[in-house]
């Protein structure tokens, strides 16, 4: 019975063969077709990409040069330079980086090192995942009420880099996570069997291996943040501050804020749209720069075992 | 002989060593209290939303919370949070709908169909488009592409919902796909190559074996992505503008959450006052959602994960 059933199968799928010869064509071009659609998906986002570099580009032209990189902030907009706005970027760096690479690498190297799998471990570790998920908005509303008030720092450059060193530790911390993982058993071995404690093992063996990734995974965490504009303007981080910072007390305006109020404005002067662009060319450069930075550090420094 | 001797000696020495000693003891306490700095942030973070969100509703009766009527600077001011909430969830879901099959479609076409010399070179163009200030896409939406739809709906406003959603959804779609795509290598191969063997095309093979497969990762990403639109401020503050009327027409302005927060803070209120306070409310809202929705991917993904 079940040959016989088998048989009478195979004959009719014979006698229809030019017919499944027709479906196999047209699955065929289905598939074509859903490829190429896939593909033109994924272009699709990079053709934005290319409009919006090409269009901030040409806005920027006449208005991009070294006056403008020199000159101090202007309501006019002939005359407006951001000097004053870059400094105050640099100064907000030098204020998150020591602070976010201190407290994430000590972080990691607990979490990798000391931390016994338990549910301290698991805790902080579902803390730092979930703090990675909060909007930005919220650390702005956190560095408002704890440094901005509560410590009185106001919206001066440690306000502002202690809130975004928060914002960004979770970042630091999970790619020095990863970069300790990555060194291997055996080193340490090696170190324990010669007699050396863990603190000079992790401080002599581990964190010289380590720290290509941990740089570059902090140098993109760091990138993040020089383009962070929520937190700085909940913080009150005001529009025209004619004073360039001398210290870490004094009030300051960043990039990304200064991208902000003049694209705000060019309701009331068209030019200002001109200078938007151009200091987010030179935003995206300064981020071009430290995003090669870390592939230069990663291809060059990093060792395989 | 001699090296033997030496070695021994050292390690002998490095034992005994009680500088070493100490420090070792002392060493886990300090990064034990440089880990509990998360910890503190988040608890911070709650805190300080709590306590001025509890002035907030002390004051406010749930009714008026809950209400269409949004108007914190009038006479008598009114804190009536839907339209926020409304201006949140519609902007999201313009955003998904760009975000989701765009990213999930180049998803398909990263981990199923390109080569591995293609992938290579799109992929570090993706996260270009992730590694972009979300500010520049906020002057982007409101310089190119408002500019742009107009020529297409002539009644849309120069702040409108429509144009910071779509361009919120590319800002997300590199996320989506890099998410779903590791969600997709993750099937294993030999799952791929039966169903091939069996006859199927690529993109039979995709839509019956891998994707199913994968879907708790990909899931879990459209989640991580609508996380992501609710929190994104920028685009939204610059795109959208400020309008506090509660309507679905989303060719005009709208107020999200996020914006509603950074208009009033870099705006006139003073500390003290109900304006002042709401900020918290809307902040405490805010990350609740997010929190959720976080928790949630995380559920999924851990949960309905297939092990191979």
């Amino acid at each position: 019975m079940g040959v016989e059933f088998m048989h009478e199968r195979e004959t009719k799928n014979y006698s229809n063969a030019p017919m499944n010869k027709s479906n196999m064509n047209r699955r065929i071009l289905i598939d074509k077709v859903a490829k190429m659609l896939f593909l033109s998906s994924t272009l699709f986002a990079l053709l934005v990409l290319g409009v919006l570099l090409y269009r901030i580009g040409t806005q920027s032209i006449g208005w991009l040069d070294l006056d403008f990189l020199t000159g101090k902030l202007s309501i006019f907009p002939e005359k407006a330079g951001i000097y004053g706005v870059l400094l105050g970027s640099v100064w907000l760096m030098l204020v998150v980086t020591p602070i976010t690479l201190i407290i994430g690498v000590s972080t990691a190297i607990y979490l990798e090192e000391y931390a016994t799998k338990g549910r301290l471990q698991t805790f902080i570790k579902t803390n730092i995942s979930n703090l990675a998920g909060v909007p930005s908005v919220i650390f702005g509303l956190l560095g408002l009420t704890v440094f901005g008030r509560l410590f009185g720092l106001g919206s001066s450059i440690l306000a502002g880099g202690l809130t975004m060193s928060l914002l960004i530790l979770p970042i630091v911390v999970v790619a020095s996570q990863e970069a300790i993982r990555a060194v291997p058993g055996f080193l340490r071995d090696a170190s324990y069997a010669m007699g050396a404690t863990k603190w000079v093992t992790i401080r002599t063996v581990i964190l010289p291996v380590a720290i290509p990734g941990i740089l570059t995974g902090s140098i993109l965490a760091l990138s993040r943040a020089i383009g962070e504009t929520a937190p700085l303007v909940v913080l009150g981080v005001p529009t025209l501050i004619l004073k360039v910072p001398t210290s870490v007390m004094d009030d300051f305006s960043a990039l990304p804020i200064q991208i902000y109020y003049w694209t705000l404005d060019t309701v009331l002067t068209p030019e200002y749209a001109n200078l938007a662009a151009a200091t987010i060319v030179v935003l995206l450069m300064v981020l071009f720069l430290m995003n090669s930075t870390a592939i230069i550090i990663r291809n060059k420094f990093q060792r395989r075992y | 002989m001699d090296k033997t001797i030496q070695v021994r000696d050292l390690i002998k020495k490095n034992l005994n060593n009680p500088k070493n000693r100490n420090i070792d003891k002392i060493m886990p306490n300090i990064f034990l209290l440089a880990a509990s700095i998360s910890v503190i942030t988040t608890i911070g973070i709650v805190l300080t939303l709590i306590f001025d969100a509890f002035k907030f509703f002390k004051e406010v009766p749930l009714r008026e919370v809950f209400s269409t009527h949004l108007a914190p600077l009038a006479v008598n001011p009114s804190f009536g949070i839907l339209p926020l909430i409304n201006g949140t969830i519609i902007t999201s879901i313009i955003a998904m709908m760009v975000a989701i099959p765009i990213g999930l479609a180049s998803a398909i076409y990263l981990s199923e169909f390109a080569s591995d010399k293609t992938r290579k070179n799109l992929k570090p163009m993706m996260e270009v488009l992730a590694g972009i200030p979300t500010i520049v896409y906020g002057f982007f939406a409101y310089s190119f592409v408002t500019p742009l739809l107009m020529t297409i709906i002539p009644s849309l406003g120069a702040k409108n919902a429509l144009s910071p959603g779509i361009v919120m959804g590319i800002m997300i779609t590199p996320m989506v796909a890099s998410l779903s795509e590791d969600a997709m290598n993750a099937v294993p191969n030999a799952m791929r190559e039966g169903a091939l063997a069996l006859g199927a095309t690529k993109l039979e093979v995709t839509l019956k074996v891998v994707v199913p497969a994968a879907i708790s990762g990909i899931i879990a990403s459209f989640v991580l992505g609508i996380s992501r639109a609710i929190g994104e401020t920028m685009i939204v503050v610059i795109g959208s503008g400020s309008s506090k009327n509660f309507s679905f027409d989303f060719t005009q302005s709208m107020q999200t959450m996020t914006a509603y927060i950074v208009e009033f803070t870099s705006g006139d209120a003073g500390s003290g006052t109900l304006g002042y306070y709401s900020l918290y409310a809307v902040g405490l809202i805010l990350f609740v959602f997010t929190l959720l929705m976080n928790l949630f991917a995380q559920y999924i993904s851990r949960k309905y994960r297939e092990e191979y």
